[in-house]
């Protein structure tokens, strides 16, 4: 199980959190084509190694959060806010 | 005492001052406290402890720890039986009760043994080649009645489980002399430490050998703070250095007899910055037919149950060796006072450690012991214990001689413990010298000390435990491990064209001859053979097997055991019991329910309660000789004719305010929320980004900012998730608060053609009138001293008032309406008569007329979808081609042809009978009181054009004709819904 930093409140364990996938996906306007609109639903990278991601701690205060994650190693890196851009 | 106990000093661990009483299949034996199960049978001389898992052979204890691969016992009786215990791990107490597993009809006579003259017939893959026509299916019951181990109790546990969390700087893992002086230098040096041990002492061999460093030791770490937990197995190490342990409690008694109700086990979960892996190394067999006789053991086994326990596994005792260590064992053994008649070395002179050499060079009888070298054991006699064993030389087969013996230890070299490393990422490296894999280096946040580094040598150990415990504790890279000093083995212990068979895996019953049928089947990675031949897949996980197994694999198919590899470590270690895992997430507790605030008042009017969703409401109010049905029918009945009352309190109830609240309903929702006035309400259906259904209810505008927002009962809580993640994800510039109040605010409903009339009777305020308040309006109110929120909705089809109030006056509102009733003719209604109501309304419900699929076309609501300027969640998948798809599933109504059928939800609607394509099913069905008749809801392909159409409907071989009808099936002006 992950020890995943809240922003907001600090470390808590994985359980506490629900992933909500990749982050920084932009929703295409309603005029998007078919193929654009069914990558945005459906299509997303799988990397090995670090993966934007976005949380939400459910248990705890209720805050969508970005956090860059390696899949391989579980490590986490930067923890930042949703309305942030990616890190570098 | 019994024949097999050594006398004094022999046996520190157990105190022959108290015998304890137990049972064994039937049997009543005594041993003494401090015994494990395994020791006490040994002490009485029991051999043949159960039977093998697919065989059926005869098998007996053949470690003293974890590794235990066939002495598998059930213990206890009825619901507190447990199944498939390693006798080698539990504690004897007073009254224990076990029984052999896999064994009928008792394990001296086991009517499953004739597989195991079958077994030429039964190699690995058999049931995979076997069992195949028609299917497995067929075969499955007989064979899992055959196979299999333990029984569980099919009873509730009776006793409790826990889990507790703990953080720590360091968590050391292991109690022997490695473990304690990690633990001891991370806390001298500053660390908060934990150190567990699975087994009931410290110190290991020190320990019982009384040595009183060990005791000296575990002073020293509890007066630096180290918190020191015994029977503390971890099994597992986790992301991020979680550690999850197992802890077993001691049986509480009240007098002789042990308590049910009590704390049995503790799941830990332990959050450590760092780990060191102590847990340290186990004996590797030696292959050789009949190696799993009962009475054949590990060496070091015979020696821990001699020195700690005080009993003789045998008297006369033949070792198979592959390592140094096996002379020590001897020797031991000796002093123990135990006869030791030959140890058979398999390897040549040169790689017999210094000083050993020249006993091994002395064939005959040598000073201490004899030792015959570069020999092998080819046969043992006896079936359900050792007699003699015949010995060959490796090489020449012509030298043979039979020795005569009534136990025979296997010392085959060593493998370290590596399953912490592994599982926290660690790679691991082929040892050639000692043939054993040991860590490569140390993995991320975790290091190893002791055997399960490689680190035999003692002092090396010491000095490397240490320096590793100081440097975790600074945050140091800890130094590599000195690896070595337990002497050569070979890898490979098997020599092939001996008669019988060689046991790879004891508890799967595996033999060579398995793996080399795997290999002329083209298996090559270790992950397939395991499989395939369910190496290593018992409940030991292969802790005695899986060394053994990949070196053959390499050896039959020329690689080197490095290449071979190892098959991956998963937790858990060791078997953990289902409660453990549980822990209080039983009964009530597993999935709580939700109670009504006025529950009690409803039980008191004789509510039927049922589970809806995570709620317990009233499905409905039976009188005397009423069933559930027939009182839903007069419920719904009298809602029509008069009124009803019902109790709606679970329905979704969110606020939402701010100065953008009405673009962000109108991005929410299908319908567009914005045009509406204060004191207006709207029906809305919530999509989510692929454009189905997940939602639906009535949004009434409050003021210019704030809104009030009712989702079903069900979808209360992920609607206003949803709510959330949008607003914080996506339209993060909208300044919208998202407020959850289902739980503050109870809604009573009251539908009915005298629905008014009653309010008015109460009391209610005359612009709650229907004349004064027109549908789907919503007033602020009051009634005597309650603050109310009047929603004039409907989804009963009638004149109905949705009167939300705080929470704890549902109850006096309750009761205050009810008192009212007879004079208007009111009944309380449940959930069953509600279905009713709506279904002869067509309204849907989200989850039971909608599924994973439906579009809001498909149920009606694309009206106007077009003029929407919003590009609300999901409208864009609307306009995907199989959206716009005119096959696609459409809500209809259907009546039976003949009447008075009624449909069964879930029956299939096509031409002709399955198996066949299907053009859609029954998803709402009920008996209309009203039109004294079968009404029912389908989704039908191209449904809204097959109006009038004769469709067959196929339910569980059972076929009936029904008619395509429009819907509502009542009231289709709505004037009852408008009065």
């Amino acid at each position: 199980m992950m020890h995943i930093p809240c922003p907001h409140c600090g470390p808590r364990d994985e359980s506490e959190f629900v992933c909500g996938g990749t982050s920084h996906i932009e929703r295409p306007p309603l005029d998007a084509s078919d193929r654009t609109w069914g990558e945005y639903l459906f299509f997303r990278d799988n990397p090995k190694g670090l993966h934007a991601e976005r949380w939400l701690h459910a248990f705890g205060c209720g805050q969508w959060f970005n956090l860059v994650r390696d899949t391989v190693t579980h490590e986490i890196g930067a923890v930042y806010a949703m309305t942030d851009p990616p890190p570098p | 005492m019994s024949a097999a106990r050594l006398p004094p000093p022999a046996g520190p661990r157990v105190d022959r001052g108290r015998s304890l009483r137990f049972r064994f299949n039937g049997r009543t034996l005594t041993g003494f406290a401090g015994d494990t199960l395994a020791s006490a049978l040994l002490a009485n001389d029991i051999r043949l402890v159960g039977r093998s898992f697919k065989l059926h052979r005869p098998r007996g204890i053949f470690s003293c720890g974890v590794e235990e691969p066939s002495g598998l016992v059930d213990v206890g009786e009825g619901a507190r039986r447990t199944p498939n215990l390693r006798a080698t791990l539990v504690e004897l107490h007073e009254g224990l009760v076990a029984a052999s597993v896999n064994c009928w009809p008792s394990v001296g006579f086991d009517l499953g043994a004739i597989n195991d003259l079958a077994r030429a017939v039964i190699p690995a893959g058999f049931y995979y080649k076997t069992f195949m026509w028609p299917d497995w299916h067929s075969f499955e019951p007989a064979i899992r009645k055959m196979a299999g181990l333990g029984r569980a109790s099919g009873l509730t546990d009776p006793d409790r489980y826990e889990e507790i969390s703990a953080s720590t700087d360091v968590l050391v893992v292991g109690g022997g002399i490695a473990g304690l002086t990690a633990a001891i230098a991370a806390a001298e040096a500053g660390a908060d430490v934990v150190l567990l041990t699975s087994g009931t002492h410290w110190g290991g061999v020190l320990g019982w050998r009384g040595n009183m460093e060990a005791t000296a030791l575990v002073a020293r770490a509890a007066g630096l703070g180290v918190r020191l937990l015994t029977r503390t197995l971890a099994f597992g190490a986790f992301d991020h250095h979680l550690v999850c342990a197992n802890e077993t409690l001691a049986p509480v008694y009240e007098g002789t007899r042990s308590l049910t109700g009590v704390l049995r086990e503790r799941l830990w979960k332990i959050h450590a910055r760092k780990i060191i892996s102590a847990c340290g190394a186990f004996e590797r067999p030696m292959l050789f037919p009949g190696n799993d006789r009962p009475g054949v053991m590990l060496a070091n086994a015979a020696v821990e149950y001699a020195e700690a326990y005080g009993v003789a596994c045998g008297r006369r005792v033949v070792i198979a060796a592959n390592c140094d260590s096996a002379y020590a064992t001897a020797a031991a053994l000796r002093t123990a006072g135990i006869e030791v008649v030959a140890l058979i070395d398999r390897r040549p002179a040169s790689d017999i450690g210094q000083g050993l050499r020249q006993r091994a060079g002395a064939d005959a009888a040598s000073r201490d012991f004899r030792v015959i070298g570069e020999a092998a054991i080819a046969g043992v006699a006896g079936r359900s214990s050792v007699r003699s064993c015949t010995v060959i030389a490796v090489g020449g087969q012509a030298r043979r001689e039979t020795l005569e013996c009534d136990l025979i230890l296997s010392a085959g070299g060593h493998a370290p413990a590596v399953h912490l490393h592994s599982q926290a990422g660690g790679k691991l490296r082929w040892f050639e010298e000692s043939a054993m894999f040991v860590p490569d280096g140390h993995a991320a946040g975790l290091a190893s000390v002791g055997a399960c580094a490689g680190v035999f040598e003692r002092d090396a150990a010491v000095a490397h435990a240490a320096e590793v415990g100081r440097a975790v504790a600074r945050g140091a890279m800890p130094p590599s491990a000195p690896v070595g000093g337990i002497g050569r083995s070979l890898a490979s212990t098997y020599l092939a064209n001996l008669r019988g068979k060689q046991f790879v895996d004891l508890q799967n019953d595996v033999a060579t001859g398995d793996i080399h049928l795997a290999a002329l089947e083209n298996y090559r990675s270790v992950e397939h053979l395991k499989r395939y031949t369910t190496t290593g897949m018992g409940t030991d996980q292969g802790k005695t097997s899986n060394i053994n197994a990949l070196v053959l694999m390499g050896e039959i198919t020329g690689r080197d055991p490095a290449q071979v590899g190892t098959t991956k470590f998963r937790p858990p270690f060791a078997p953990v019991s289902l409660g453990a895992l549980v822990g209080r997430r039983v009964g009530p507790l597993y999935r709580p329910l939700k109670r009504l605030p006025a529950a009690a008042w409803h039980e008191a009017r004789g509510a039927l309660f049922e589970q809806f969703g995570n709620w317990h409401r009233p499905a409905a109010y039976p009188r005397a000789g009423e069933t559930l049905e027939s009182a839903a029918q007069r419920e719904a009945a009298a809602v029509r004719k008069s009124a009803g009352l019902i109790d709606a309190s679970p329905l979704g109830k969110i606020e939402i305010f701010g100065r953008d609240a009405a673009q962000f309903l109108d991005l929410m929702y299908v319908g567009t929320m914005s045009t509406l006035e204060p004191g207006q309400a709207r029906y809305g259906v919530l999509l989510n980004e692929n454009g189905i259904v997940v939602d639906d209810g009535i949004v009434a505008r409050l003021g210019e900012r704030r809104w009030w927002v009712n989702t079903t009962s069900a979808g209360a809580e992920r609607t206003a998730a949803a709510f959330e993640e949008w607003l914080q994800c996506e339209y993060s510039r909208l300044e919208v608060l998202v407020t959850p109040v289902t739980s503050q605010w109870g809604n009573v409903t009251v539908a009915g053609p005298r629905a008014w009339a009653w309010l008015a009777a109460l009391g209610f305020d005359a612009e709650l009138a229907p004349q004064a308040m027109p549908h789907m309006r919503l007033r602020d109110s009051r009634f005597e001293d309650m603050a109310l929120r009047v929603l004039r909705a409907s989804f009963s089809g009638e004149l109905g008032y949705e009167i939300n109030l705080p929470a704890d006056r549902v109850e006096s509102l309750l009761q205050r309406l009810w008192e009212r009733a007879p004079e208007f003719g009111g009944v309380l209604y449940g959930i069953e008569a509600l279905e009713i109501l709506r279904t002869e309304k067509g309204y849907v419900h989200i989850g039971t007329d909608t599924d994973g699929t439906t579009l809001p076309g498909d149920i009606g609501f694309a009206r106007g979808l077009e003029r929407k300027a919003a590009n609300f969640v999901g409208r864009r998948s609307l306009l995907r081609p199989a959206a716009r798809d005119p096959a696609r599933l459409q809500l209809v109504g259907l009546a039976p042809f003949d009447g008075r059928t009624r449909l069964a939800v879930g029956a299939q609607i096509a031409p002709d009978p399955p198996p066949t394509l299907t053009q859609g099913h029954v998803t709402s069905s009920y008996w209309s009181p009203e039109l004294n008749a079968p009404v029912a809801l389908a989704m039908l392909a191209r449904g809204a054009e097959r109006l009038g159409e004769r469709v067959r409907l196929h339910h569980l071989g059972t076929t009936i004709e029904a008619t395509v009808v429009k819907t509502p099936f009542i009231d289709p002006t709505g004037a009852r819904l408008h009065a």
